[in-house]
């Protein structure tokens, strides 16, 4: 609760790095592929809806036995 | 565990490997079982010393693959504990030397001829033959992880090939855990590891100079008697009562703050 304050724990840099290297590691992926799946996927949403370039978020995540890709595509509402 | 024959793995070099598997051997031969503590790292043979038996070795694993022994000339049998024995890794050859079908027969051999109840293989380090020489025999694993980077990313590479190759009982060591600094915040907590490695744990061993003065003089600490002060020894002592299926309770290496997830909530967390 004072961790605010604190410099930040060792222990949860390695926590987080760990948890993305090894995400890497189980789908054999290296960062530079997922690079450019993340762009191509831009590509080929953009074709059906306009998106936000900036504002994009492609990543692995644990769901409890298994790994899933997680894309995060914000759409541009026009009204 | 069910499994009989059981591969003491890590993937990474020196988080403790051929020290589990003399412990843990050693523990389980006190408890009753009839152990052979087989070592595969065949040209970095080392099991032998940590156990104190190195004066001793005549005919190694290597000589029972290739016929040149019956396989019951090369078990060493250990004078402190007279259900434990040793199968020796060849300090000359290499690892060309390897077999999975040759192991698999030795370790059949093992239990189903000379009576073992139990048998623990030293894997070497790394992922090639000798690692899946040492595990194609084996039916069980430990999977020994220090708490850091390196290790802990071996060891997901280690559990994936363990996964594969259909090694269903799969149990995770926490090794050289050093409680001081878990509770400030520098090393990973034993439920972070689990968290990320997603195995079931069956020990956790403090960092304790007394495993490295054991290993010095080629004791076991596991053998010491039950008075001994040292928690690693204890903590070996308890990984053989949970292999053979015992409840033990995991030891807490701090009275004030425990790092098990149930103790952390009792405490009140942060």
């Amino acid at each position: 609760m004072f961790g605010f304050f604190r410099r930040r724990k060792s222990r949860d840099a390695l926590k987080e790095r760990l948890k993305l290297v090894l995400s890497y590691d189980r789908a054999k992926l290296t960062p530079g592929k997922m690079e450019e799946l993340k762009s191509e996927l831009l590509t080929v949403i953009g074709k059906y809806f306009p998106s936000d370039a900036e504002d994009y978020d492609v990543r692995f995540e644990q769901q409890g036995d298994r790994m899933v890709l997680v894309a995060n595509l914000p759409i541009k509402s026009k009204r | 565990m069910n499994a009989k024959a059981i591969v003491v793995t890590s993937g990474k070099g020196g988080v403790g490997k051929t020290t589990t598997t003399a412990n843990v051997g050693a523990a389980l031969a006190k408890l009753g079982e009839k152990v052979c503590v087989v070592d595969t790292d065949v040209g970095l043979r080392n099991l032998d010393v940590v156990m104190g038996l190195e004066g001793r070795v005549v005919f190694d694993l290597i000589d029972v693959f290739e016929g040149r022994c019956k396989l019951r000339q090369a078990l060493i049998r250990d004078k402190r504990v007279d259900t434990l024995h040793l199968l020796a890794a060849s300090q000359t050859k290499d690892k060309s030397a390897l077999s999975e079908q040759r192991m698999q027969e030795t370790v059949k051999h093992l239990l189903e001829d000379e009576g073992f109840d139990r048998v623990v293989i030293d894997s070497p380090a790394g992922i090639e033959s000798g690692f899946r020489t040492a595990a194609s025999a084996a039916t069980g694993a430990l999977v020994v992880v220090n708490p850091e980077v390196s290790s802990v990313r071996d060891a997901d590479r280690i559990i994936g090939l363990l996964e594969a190759r259909e090694i269903t009982e799969v149990r995770l060591i926490v090794n050289r855990l050093r409680p001081a600094m878990v509770k400030r915040g520098d090393m990973l907590e034993v439920d972070d590891v689990l968290e990320i490695l997603g195995v079931k744990l069956i020990g956790i061993v403090p960092e304790d100079e007394h495993i490295l003065i054991s290993t010095n003089v080629g004791s076991p600490a596991s053998l010491d008697s039950a008075g001994s002060k040292s928690s690693a020894s204890q903590a070996f002592r308890n990984i053989a009562r949970r292999i053979r299926g015992d409840e033990v309770p995991y030891l807490q290496f701090d009275e004030k703050r425990g790092f098990m997830a149930g103790l952390r909530k009792l405490f009140g967390g942060a």
